[in-house]
């Protein structure tokens, strides 16, 4: 079979791209569309490297095809920053050096980002469930979480 | 691979009947995607359903029952509150699947047509009595969820029968449901043993019960012997015995790394008594 026209909207922009059906949204976003923010962990839904939300909702890319993405939003950590302005969750995750190699940053902070947005007030047990699909094996976990609860808090005070 | 999104049921059960090699349908993919990425199936035809009209709405039918359409996710059911007040045990089952990001697209039809008899959606579902409509060639049928699993990774739906919508029965006055599930840690991780349990009382006796045990069998049991040592009883401790010596008895588990059968074995009778009282809680009105 050839390959499909895909038209789907990513950080707010159209974009267009043609995909094997076998491709993952992961491989288009990383291989077509040069975001190469999201990460391939482990390719099965487990680490969650790979989150994105697409129309809303926190997805693996990984576990989802590029052919479905036809007609969706998507958001990466591209979409993140507003131009050279940092969103507070990213800002945070510096302060408190809430990272080490990486690689899990750009799913932890849109799996964040996405957790804020449903639940302004989360408890700490609430951001650790939400977020339990994202593996860091560098930080154990604590500062991630530090992090996320203090800039809830900022925003908060800040709206 | 070939991949077609179509339009209705009928559609997609004639694609699938016309398909000489591997079919798979598409809901969430959060188990057709991982078999396509390690090899384990590569599909000659993949169908996604989830263009197919009503896919994603949560219904109440005129009768008080529930129809949910095959691509409705586990994170839509928690959202959705008054499912939730009628069949907590369903949702809380579907809700234990997998992470945030797996629940944004993790289906109760693609739990159950993995075949995994670890599936937690699975026990409850055929303890609320769940059925399914199945559109094949030759038009629709309804079946019973426990009628759909025949071993692991396999149906018992035939070739070209995609199911089509999923039917949760009224839930009816006195009534509750429960489901638990075993596992070594507290998040993320796949069924030792399952159990969904949901009764009906008149007054404080049980009327009617069902009682349903994962992963302990090669598929998810509905255990009428469960059913019966709690009917007519108020829960009392000799039904509870009764109900775990008879979930025990149903238990036909593998050993492996996760638990050796002597522990699945006495797990499934553990967990039974605990649904079953939280099951009977719920029924008495109690937040359980």
């Amino acid at each position: 079979m050839s390959k499909l026209h895909v038209s789907t909207k990513v950080n707010g922009d159209a974009v267009e791209f043609l995909c094997d059906p076998r491709e993952t949204l992961l491989d288009c976003l990383r291989d077509k569309l040069n975001l190469t923010g999201a990460k391939e962990g482990c390719g099965t839904g487990d680490c969650g490297a790979c989150s994105v939300t697409v129309d809303g909702r926190l997805v693996c890319s990984c576990l989802m095809l590029g052919v479905e993405a036809e007609g969706k939003e998507i958001a990466t950590v591209e979409g993140m920053a507003e131009g050279e302005e940092l969103h507070p969750l990213q800002k945070k995750f510096i302060e408190y050096a809430a990272l080490q190699c990486g690689i899990c940053t750009p799913g932890v902070l849109v799996a964040a980002k996405a957790l804020l947005e449903k639940n302004p007030n989360p408890t700490e047990e609430e951001t650790r469930y939400w977020l339990a699909g994202n593996l860091c094996r560098c930080t154990g976990y604590d500062k991630i979480i530090r992090a996320v609860m203090d800039t809830a808090a900022d925003m908060r005070e800040a709206s | 691979m070939n991949y077609h999104s179509p339009a209705s049921f009928a559609e997609a059960s004639a694609l699938a009947a016309a398909s000489t090699g591997v079919t798979r349908f598409l809901a969430g993919g959060t188990d057709v995607l991982v078999q396509l990425r390690s090899d384990l199936v590569t599909p000659d035809l993949l169908i996604d359903i989830k263009k197919i009209d009503g896919v994603s709405k949560i219904t109440r039918t005129d009768e008080g029952g529930w129809t949910l359409g095959v691509a409705v996710t586990g994170a839509e059911m928690s959202e959705h509150g008054e499912l939730g007040r009628d069949w907590p045990g369903i949702v809380e089952a579907m809700d234990l699947i997998g992470s945030t990001q797996v629940q944004g697209r993790a289906t109760l039809t693609g739990n159950l047509c993995n075949g995994s008899p670890a599936a937690d959606s699975v026990p409850a579902m055929i303890a609320a009595g769940v059925t399914l409509t199945v559109t094949g060639p030759d038009g629709d049928r309804v079946v019973a969820v426990e009628d759909i699993p025949t071993g692991p990774g396999r149906t018992s739906l035939a070739k070209g029968e995609v199911i089509s919508a999923v039917n949760i029965p009224p839930r009816g006055d006195n009534a509750g449901d429960a489901y638990l599930r075993f596992i070594p840690r507290t998040e993320m991780d796949i069924a030792v043993v399952g159990c969904g349990v949901s009764l009906r009382l008149e007054g404080d006796k049980i009327i009617e019960a069902r009682v349903s045990l994962g992963a302990v069998a090669p598929t998810v049991l509905l255990v009428e012997d469960c059913a019966a040592a709690i009917v007519g009883t108020t829960l009392d401790e000799a039904a509870l015995e009764a109900l775990a010596a008879a979930a025990s008895a149903a238990c036909n588990p593998i050993d492996d790394k996760r638990g050796t059968i002597a522990f699945r074995t006495d797990v499934a009778g553990v967990l039974a008594k605990r649904a079953a009282k939280i099951a009977y809680a719920r029924a008495k009105g109690e937040n359980a």
